[in-house]
């Protein structure tokens, strides 16, 4: 735990004393709750089409595999034709590309991100570095598999597939969501212990609070 | 009060409604049209033309939104309202009862008061949501706003000046009875000088510095998101029409109906469109110094002319 969010007693500028604690202090401690579709079947399949028809993604690249996301903004691919765009903030986002593989460091930076995003979110895990670890198999400081740590919901394997295969992953995601099967967001509420506890297995420095709102 | 209520025509707000419905429809289009076309100067395909309108469902329909406090959420709800309001307030379609919706004598003084408004009120509840790239993207967008809104004023009481009215109606009325009359011939320096403005409130390059996502990602709305940000959308739909034909009216004749309306509104669009195009960024500091020396001087040049 770093220093400045340890429980302490600081002086105010008028001289109080008054005690802090930054993880309370500062966070909401709450943690994420299912949220079922609330309307009729109709609207819900409604607001699915346009859930995958419009697919937001978190522009942070992970690993490696990053470098294949540029060709998808640009003339040979232009992967907006798709209604797939790119937002620089999690809020906006609906979709996170884990793209290759996964340092424990970066991970933690994932989670933040990943629970900022609002629900129903998607992550797509891209390249064998987030299936079983690929060339970083025996590496100390990779996660091995992605499924254990966040909800995915689609695996592009390849080491590094090619744009044409991250196209062809989105649409692949498109039509789970248009069945309504891509539910992360949920699952990861409902097995949340579990999923913690596997987070916190491999990040010995948490110093955050369990879910970040 | 009663006489007023009494001798109000309620058809008005039907009416009304029916502008913003046209208007956000309208702008909903134009704005996916001008990405494409964008989009093709780069050699793209760009987004399809509804893709807006599945972005705004896209975002309603999420299920989970979070709140930084009251201001937090007026901000989109200013934004809107300042949208609307100048919608409403100005003459829409001149000559037109239907459509001239609530404009009134001083309507110039109110319009120019709505198009500051919406970035006010976001300024405020960007805020707080005490983001610190909303806190950046905030002191950029009100710099960068007040120097373009600078030549605009100037050339708003130019014309003002020129037709001895504030009246919107009155001053379309003045530019009727051929081309010659409009008030970018009678009175170009106004007019070069607004339009030089216009770029800048557009937020397109080389202006577009406070809302780029590649800068501070993406400036003030850094924190908005689900329905919060799809009433800003729906604000960046109905605004610029709504500014345009506050420009339409005041230096190009006014537009007598819808087809006109659209044809006219589209083409000031277009304009900011190619110098964005073309040119590249100016960082704050450079386009609060571009509108400084190049657009301000001809706003006063212009009030001195006439």
């Amino acid at each position: 735990m770093k220093e400045e969010l340890l429980k302490r007693v600081v002086k105010t500028p008028d001289g109080q004393e008054i005690e802090v604690e930054p993880l309370l202090d500062y966070y909401c401690q709450e943690g994420p709750t299912v949220q079922p579709p609330a309307y009729t079947a109709i609207i819900e399949k409604l607001f699915n089409w346009a859930r995958s028809e419009s697919l937001w993604i978190l522009g942070f690249g992970t690993g490696c595999g990053a470098i294949e996301m540029r060709p998808l903004m640009t003339p040979r691919f232009d992967a907006y034709r798709y209604g797939i765009q790119w937002r620089p903030t999690p809020r906006q986002s609906n979709l996170f590309v884990i793209s290759g593989y996964l340092s424990v460091k970066t991970l933690k930076r994932v989670i933040r991100s990943y629970e900022q995003m609002q629900g129903p979110k998607y992550v797509v895990g891209l390249g064998s570095c987030t299936i079983n670890g690929g060339m970083y198999w025996d590496s100390y400081n990779t996660i091995k598999r992605l499924d254990d740590y966040l909800p995915v919901d689609v695996y592009i394997a390849g080491c590094m597939p090619r744009p044409e295969a991250l196209l062809a992953g989105f649409e692949e995601l498109k039509k789970i969501i248009r069945a309504g099967k891509a539910e992360g967001a949920n699952k990861y509420a409902e097995n949340f212990e579990w999923y913690k506890a596997n987070q916190k297995s491999v990040i010995h420095d948490w110093d955050m609070p369990d879910y970040n709102w | 009060m009663m006489q007023a209520l009494e001798s109000f025509n309620w058809m008005r707000i039907p009416y009304a409604l029916l502008t913003v419905f046209i208007v956000f429809n309208f702008g909903f289009l134009m704005n996916a049209t001008i990405q494409k076309i964008a989009a093709r100067v780069g050699r793209r395909h760009g987004i399809p033309v509804w893709q807006n309108y599945v972005d705004l469902i896209k975002n309603y329909a999420l299920r989970t939104s979070i709140t930084h406090g009251v201001m937090f959420y007026l901000g989109p709800v200013f934004r809107l309202s300042g949208g609307i309001g100048l919608l409403l307030f100005v003459p829409i379609i001149y000559g037109s009862d239907m459509f001239s919706n609530f404009s009134f004598t001083g309507d110039l003084i109110l319009a120019l008061y709505f198009v500051f408004f919406g970035t006010l009120g976001m300024a405020l509840g960007a805020a707080e949501s005490g983001h610190p790239y909303s806190a950046i993207g905030i002191t950029r967008g009100l710099s960068q706003m007040t120097a373009a809104e600078l030549p605009f004023a100037l050339a708003v009481y130019s014309v003002a000046l020129q037709y001895q009215t504030l009246s919107i109606t009155d001053i379309v009325a003045a530019q009727q009875g051929g081309v010659l009359h409009w008030t970018v011939f009678t009175n170009p320096l106004a007019v070069a000088a607004a339009m030089l403005s216009f770029l800048g409130s557009m937020m397109r390059p080389p202006f577009d510095v406070v809302l780029a996502p590649q800068e501070i990602p993406i400036g003030p709305p850094t924190e908005y998101h689900s329905s919060f940000l799809a009433m800003m959308q729906t604000n960046r739909a109905l605004f610029p029409v709504a500014k345009m034909a506050v420009y339409t009216s005041l230096f190009f004749g006014g537009a007598a109906s819808w087809p006109v309306f659209f044809l006219k509104v589209f083409l000031l669009y277009m304009w900011s469109a190619f110098v964005g195009v073309v040119f590249p960024r100016f960082r704050v500091e450079q386009s609060i110094r571009w509108f400084l020396i190049w657009a301000v001087p001809l706003g006063i040049i212009s009030i001195l002319l006439v």
